[in-house]
């Protein structure tokens, strides 16, 4: 019984539940695992996820960690794999829109909480911003050793060898770091951490970064932090130095180079373009591409805009 | 109920307290004050040394200041067990206020504490009576929350470390004298350690364990 509880009780319009869900004592055991989490960068604290009314590998821990951070002020931005407009992503806005009547946008500039499935957005993040990642494995030497009591000794004792030789195994048979996503980093000179199935594309936005970085994984129930401003390394050897991917093409929609693309096939003939995989970034670009184009195009025929 | 009170009693309530065994009330809205101070505690240990502004209209029973009330309102409850140090345990006022809003159990061992509330910060208990977790769990630790009369970002001693860009200037008044040690050796123990919000009225700011100290002759001077 929560004593606080009686004296104003703020439901949130019509849906009966308390403000983002979740109730008030999940809402402060959440609480103090992200403070823990943001005292030891990288280190996977564990806590108490609650089942939430969507299926595990759905995002319920980032869903738990934005419930637990979220005010009435806040406004919330919810991508999966970079785009706004995609089941999981429409599913967790609304679910906010709903229990805690908050404002969404999809605008990365205009959101003060980001929950995101494996993306970064393109847009550099700013101070004041919090990115949630939703993580479906956050040990990253689960794979190597299944025993939660030995990896759990690995981390205490930074004995991190057995990811460097999985790193050097990849070297070996493909003649390159073959891992792709789920790069593994170490946070702060310390703790090597899953930066959740990312492409490592985005690693090197985790580095120094201005947002603070949270992570839930609530099948496993961890929750983990990157500060601001927090040195993040991917792991490499000094031969084998840490790269990320590029494309040979730009974007076939707005033409941005630089960027993470995702493949969409076409027809079943063979066709397929490579887009942009964060959709904020790429209409963005296209709504301002089309302003230029229109006021060139008035300024050409002497018009005012 | 609390509700029947009126806003003049609510008033003298701190005063009166001792004589009448009214209890000073809790957050008005403990959904959206309980928030807004976890957000500023997040912000302040994602940032330490940085000074941010705590607005609280609680009253409660001095010596328990408003801010160390809300912080404790915010995140203490039935599963974390709270040490008071000894002007707040002389009187009983404050854990009569702290056991019916939070209901924390309070512990008279420090090492058992998972939060110190510590209203005489110049004669703060040696931080190794705290609890600085164990290598497999860093995270089971005690948080330690002064309240002190200054806070600073400017002048003091510097301090770098995850949360800050370059190197943060922070000083609290008052402070144990041999503070700037115990804070090297609290470091040094990472990823074990204490992690320290500090109050003074209106105002917060954090020092996780990450913070290190930066010697003043190494520190840059841009």
């Amino acid at each position: 019984m929560n004593p606080q509880g009686p004296l104003s009780v703020t439901v949130s319009a019509g849906t009966g539940y308390n403000f983002a869900y979740l109730d008030e004592g999940t809402k402060r055991m959440i609480r103090r695992a992200i403070l823990k989490a943001i005292a030891i960068p990288g280190y996977q604290v564990p806590f108490a996820a609650r089942e939430m009314p969507m299926p595990y590998g759905w995002g319920t821990g980032g869903v738990q960690v934005t419930a637990a951070i979220l005010g009435a002020a806040d406004v919330l931005k919810v991508i999966d794999q970079g785009a706004d407009d995609t089941t999981n992503a429409v599913s967790i806005r609304r679910f906010f829109t709903a229990t805690a009547g908050i404002a969404t946008t999809t605008r990365t500039a205009d959101a003060t909480v980001i929950q995101t499935r494996h993306r970064i957005p393109e847009a550099p993040l700013a101070e004041g911003q919090v990115l949630v990642y939703q993580v479906p494995i956050p040990e990253p030497l689960r794979f190597l050793e299944p025993r939660e009591t030995e990896t759990r000794q690995l981390h205490a004792l930074a004995e991190y060898g057995l990811m460097h030789v999985k790193l050097y195994e990849d070297i070996a048979r493909h003649g390159h770091i073959a891992t792709t996503y789920a790069y593994p980093v170490e946070v702060a000179g310390r703790y090597v951490m899953d930066p959740s199935p990312t492409p490592k594309f985005d690693n090197p936005k985790m580095d120094d970064c201005p947002a603070l970085q949270l992570f839930g994984a609530g099948r496993e129930k961890r929750i983990y932090a990157i500060p601001p401003y927090t040195r993040v390394r991917s792991l490499d050897f000094e031969d084998h130095p840490f790269r990320v991917q590029s494309f040979d093409r730009p974007c076939a929609l707005c033409g941005a180079e630089g960027v993470y693309l995702d493949e969409v096939v076409l027809d079943d003939a063979g066709g397929r373009m490579f887009v942009c995989s964060d959709t904020d970034h790429c209409e963005t670009r296209r709504v301002e591409t089309r302003r230029d184009e229109t006021r060139r195009a008035d300024g050409h025929t002497g018009e005012a805009a | 109920m609390a509700q029947t009170h009126t806003q003049a009693l609510a008033k003298t309530q701190a005063e009166t307290l001792s004589q009448t065994r009214t209890l000073a009330r809790g957050f008005a809205d403990p959904v959206h004050e309980g928030q807004a101070v976890f957000r500023a505690a997040m912000e302040a240990l994602s940032r330490p040394g940085r000074l941010r502004p705590l607005a609280t209209a609680l009253v409660p029973p001095a010596p328990l200041t408003p801010e160390l009330a809300a912080l404790a309102l915010a995140l203490i409850d039935a599963d974390t067990p709270v040490w008071l140090d000894a002007p707040l345990r002389a009187e009983p006022a404050v854990a009569a206020f702290l056991r019916f809003h939070t209901g924390a159990p309070l512990v008279d061992a420090p090492d058992r504490a998972a939060f110190a509330l510590i209203a005489d910060p110049a004669r703060c208990p040696a931080f190794t009576d705290f609890t600085p977790g164990t290598p497999a769990y860093p995270d089971a630790s005690a948080t330690l929350i002064l309240a002190v009369e200054t806070l600073s970002d400017e002048g003091g001693p510097a301090f770098a470390g995850p949360g800050i860009r370059g190197t943060v200037s922070f000083d609290a008044s008052p402070l144990p004298a041999d503070w700037a040690s115990r804070w090297a050796a609290n470091h040094a123990a990472f990823p074990l350690g204490l992690d320290l919000l500090f109050v003074a009225p209106g105002s917060l700011a954090g020092l996780p364990r990450s913070t290190r100290p930066v010697a003043p002759e190494m520190s840059p001077c841009t």
